[in-house]
């Protein structure tokens, strides 16, 4: 698509989508794009968290026909020769935008530990925090016009995105269900004496300012408010708002906290939000894991698929990469109580959309879970992939706070996903 | 029903009553029975602090540094409250702090602080962040509040702090039933057959407890520091022995095995220190021998990691940054050196430590100078620096200022709650600043909408007989000392002549009810910078 095109069709959807109030952001957003080195391909990131870590032979990497599946069958999808587990029959058709990684490696079999490092590239290190990919999206890409927090985390599990040593600042903001309101943006009270509080903080930090100027302005404190009650008046709030959106699309998404979370993530992202978090939790099958992982899929699969056309439909699917995985797979033995255990050597995820190949598969694990899978991804590799998807340096050293020099990836991405 | 009901009308009318005794100032302060304040006079605690202080007068001279004024009592009160018991003095300890006279007013907080269970919880939380970190661990093998209510005993009873990591490097044992082997336990790996992990625990050792990063030669020989990778898994081979078994933790016998990073070749490590070997003695398991070694009088890191630490600890920032980096080629005052000695001839006694760093002159400066405030002055200590509360320290600041009484009982209640994770929504919202990692960064936009318009803030200032606003208003006798009272429940000071013209105005203001400009009155002292930052 050529940029005047493509700011026209900026322009175009929006107003179509009777969304008036985009319109400025993405102007700036395909003003943005024209100014940014053609190299970046993506510019936000959605990542579908599953928690608890979902079976890798239940989902993306099925083996029918074997012992390690347990019964599980397999779909065909649109790209020849890619095969889904059944119950991702909307994703198959997607299939041509979607890769899967199915030899994922990762040190870590605890579900705190697998955590931090999907969602970070590292593994825990008691004396550093490292930024999640959303915070380091958020620090590396153009602010733009946006007013909302742009790391944003729908239905957060009990270890949401973190900003680590890049500040607080760029951890994701929390939402529950976005059938609620957003949380703490309204004022109790009403406007005139909402006025008179803020006019009594200045009187405070008056006092507080005194021999203390330059400290008192490093706290960011006035900052914060302003942002705070920029944010509260913004009318991007209602990007969070998913119920002005289409009945039909609504449904097609699903009528699930999970649906309703990813369409509020592309309305987000229009909005010029960097990395949406949306949770899926419930994976963690030690006990029934057929049961679990179909009724799971039964979320995931309206909401993935819909999501991937939706972007599309509204031109953002070139920009927007959707990740899709968990802490770590299940084991290829089922348990006793007919459920997999946790297993963190060579399990599966799908990427899909901007920046990304499509109909791609990396790996080959084995049909009888008793070798290690062939090319194997360690999650650092996972991540450099991500981030030069977005055009950042995955290699980019930065200072913590305390003074390490630590680079935003130790892995190398994978040529046959990056789009060059 | 009618038993709630009754229970509500007692809490009333005791609340009233004690309201009564807390706003009016008591005639004498309650003074603790076992308060000394003759330790504070021995000569041996004076002559530390006076080397201590001279230390820095020297430094200020050389650098041609004019430090700043002493910080009043009630500043350095608040401090002291946040630094030790993660919380702020609550109106009523305010006023038995002033019934004193004033030279005995600090020495007399201070200890009474020390005999607060809130200290012990508190410190004993700040304490397992910095040895085992602020995972959950894992289940079953791991019960972190069981390690801190454990370490929170160790800490009230004064137990010196040496035998206290004695404990945790070497003990054998369950975790339930011995709490300090959670140390060990929490690195156990389900997928490694349910075992410790030498190079975790090794790691943390070396940072919590000596201040250096011998880790990082883990994978390669260090760039500055003179340690090898040898030198690392040396150190972690002391580990190699020990297992889990039906008994918890144990050590039997083997030899300890590493794979290399490249080769992945298997090779046998023998335990090995990687400096003054002489102190480690031959007798014991390996986990004991180690354990003697670093907690020696002469090793040369184990006092000054802790000295390091329990600055870190009351001052928001460690003496020498990193705070696990006591190899730092920056600037090394010459205090760290005086405090450690102190320390170790004094058998560990922490609470000596705690005594003589709140009574050194860089503590008790003031934090704001009219003069320069410059680098140098941040740098050598001349100003007594801002750092911004950690969550935990909001919270329990926001629920003491939102009560004149002391509330031991909700700042245990929310210790409790953090323990149990992120059940507590204001420090889930607020998030967690996780291990100890001081910075100075600003605060965040969710946090500030968390503090304007969050359900924590709103449930304690709105108008209930528990709530101080609700209580000023019945009790105080004007708009002065209402106005009074609510700074001294928030920012532990009192007005300035225009903060209190100002806010008895608007106490004056016909459109709302006074009830509702109180309510203001304390949306604003909590929405300060003031109530955010430690100053």
């Amino acid at each position: 698509m050529e940029p005047l095109n493509r700011r026209q069709f900026f322009r175009n959807t929006a107003a179509l989508a009777g969304a008036t109030w985009l319109t400025p952001v993405s102007q700036w957003l395909a003003r943005a794009d024209e100014k940014a080195p053609h190299r970046a391909t993506a510019n936000s990131v959605i990542v579908l968290w599953m928690a608890g870590g979902p079976s890798q032979l239940e989902t993306f990497d099925p083996h029918p026909n074997t012992n390690i599946a347990g019964g599980t069958t397999a779909i065909k999808t649109a790209t020849k020769d890619i095969q889904l587990a059944k119950g991702f029959e909307r994703l198959a058709e997607e299939m041509a935008s979607v890769s899967i990684i199915r030899s994922m490696m990762s040190k870590e079999g605890d579900h705190e530990r697998g955590t931090y490092a999907l969602k970070t590239g590292f593994r825990p290190d008691p004396t550093v925090i490292y930024p999640a990919l959303g915070a380091i999206a958020c620090h590396e890409l153009a602010i733009g016009k946006t007013e909302i927090p742009r790391h944003v985390s729908i239905l957060s599990s009990q270890w949401p995105a973190r900003g680590g040593y890049l500040g607080d600042k760029y951890d994701a903001f929390l939402m529950d269900d976005p059938a609620n309101p957003v949380p703490d943006t309204k004022s109790f009270l009403p406007a005139a004496q909402e006025q008179k509080r803020l006019e009594s903080l200045n009187i405070l930090d008056r006092a507080f300012s005194r021999g203390r100027e330059k400290r008192v302005d490093e706290t960011l404190h006035r900052e914060t408010i302003q942002g705070a009650l920029r944010m509260m008046s913004s009318e991007q709030l209602k990007a969070f708002d998913v119920s002005s959106e289409p009945r039909e699309l609504r449904t097609s998404y699903g009528d699930t906290p999970f649906g309703r979370g990813c369409l509020a993530a592309r309305r987000l992202i229009q909005a010029g939000v960097r990395c949406v978090e949306v949770t899926l939790s419930g994976w963690d099958s030690h006990v029934n894991n057929h049961t679990i992982c179909s009724n799971n899929l039964k979320i995931l699969d309206p909401a993935f698929s819909t999501l991937i056309r939706d972007l599309r439909e509204k031109g953002l699917l070139e920009k927007t990469m959707v990740l899709c995985m968990g802490e770590f797979g299940r084991t290829p033995v089922i348990n006793p109580a007919g459920g997999r255990d946790h297993w963190p050597t060579g399990f599966s995820l799908a990427l899909a959309g901007g920046g990304i190949r499509g109909g791609q598969v990396i790996g080959q694990t084995d049909p009888e879970g008793k070798h290690p899978p062939a090319d194997p991804v360690k999650v650092g590799d996972l991540h450099a992939t991500v981030l030069s998807a977005l055009g950042i340096d995955y290699k980019k050293v930065n200072e913590t706070p305390i003074g390490r020099t630590i680079r935003f990836s130790e892995g190398e991405p994978i040529p046959q996903l990056v789009k060059s | 029903m009618w038993l709630k009901n009754l229970l509500f009308l007692g809490l009333l009318a005791g609340g009233g009553l004690t309201l009564a005794a807390n706003l009016l100032p008591p005639r004498h302060g309650k003074a603790l029975s076992n308060y000394h304040p003759e330790a504070y006079k021995t000569a041996d605690f004076q002559n530390t602090v006076h080397n201590v202080d001279g230390s820095f007068r020297k430094l200020w001279e050389a650098e041609k540094i004019q430090p700043t004024t002493p910080a009043t009592n009630l500043a350095i009160a608040r401090r002291l409250s946040l630094g030790l018991m993660g919380t702020l003095p609550s109106l009523e300890e305010i006023r038995q702090f002033e019934s004193l006279p004033t030279e005995e007013q600090i020495p007399w907080w201070i200890d009474h602080i020390l005999q607060d269970r809130r200290y012990a919880d508190y410190f004993a939380e700040r304490l397992t962040r910095a040895v085992v970190g602020t995972e959950d661990g894992p289940f079953i093998f791991f019960r972190r509040r069981k390690f801190v209510s454990w370490l929170a005993d160790e800490v009230f009873q004064n137990r010196p702090y040496d035998q206290i990591v004695r404990q945790l490097i070497a003990s054998e044992g369950i975790w339930t039933d011995k709490p300090a082997t959670n140390f060990i336990s929490v690195t156990i790996e389900p997928e490694k057959q349910n075992q410790p992990n030498p190079v975790r625990i090794a790691g943390r050792v070396t940072r919590a407890f000596l201040g250096i990063r011998l880790d990082c030669a883990q994978c390669h020989n260090h760039p500055f520091a003179e340690w090898k990778q040898a030198d690392f898994e040396g150190f972690a081979a002391f580990f190699g022995q020990t297992h889990v078994s039906l008994r918890g933790i144990t050590d039997g016998t083997g030899d300890y095995e590493v794979e290399d990073m490249k080769t992945q070749a298997k090779r046998m490590v023998a335990p090995r220190v990687a400096f003054s070997p002489e102190l480690l003695p031959n007798e014991g398991t390996l986990r004991e021998r180690l354990a003697t070694w670093i907690t020696h009088r002469k090793n040369p890191y184990f006092a000054k990691a802790a000295v390091n630490r329990v600055w870190a600890i009351l001052n928001g920032q460690p003496l020498v940054a990193p705070i696990d980096n006591l190899q730092t080629d920056g600037f090394i005052p010459p205090a760290l050196q005086i405090l450690a000695d102190d320390f170790a001839e004094h058998n560990y006694d922490l609470q000596r430590l705690i005594r003589i760093i709140a009574r050194l002159q860089v503590y008790q400066l003031d934090s704001q100078c009219e003069h320069d405030s410059g680098e140098t002055l941040a740098r050598t200590l001349g100003i007594f620096p801002l750092t911004r509360l950690r969550p935990e320290q909001m919270a329990g600041s926001i629920l003491q200022a939102s009560s004149v009484t002391t509330s031991d009982l909700d700042s245990y209640i929310l210790l409790r709650l953090m323990r149990f994770g992120q059940q507590n929504e204001f420090l889930k919202r607020y998030g967690d600043s996780g291990d100890d990692e001081f910075d100075n960064r600003g605060g965040t936009i969710p946090q500030r909408l968390t503090l304007m318009n969050g359900k924590l803030v709103e449930e304690k200032i709105k108008e209930s007989p528990l709530n101080a606003n609700t209580r000023i208003k019945w009790l105080a006798a004007d708009d002065a000392q209402a106005v009074e009272s609510a700074y001294l429940a928030c920012l532990t000071r009192r007005p300035t002549t225009e903060e209190l013209q100002y806010f008895e105005n608007l106490l004056k203001d016909p459109t709302i009810t006074r009830g509702q400009a109180l309510q203001n009155l304390f949306w604003a002292l909590i929405n300060s910078t003031e109530f955010s930052w430690n100053h």
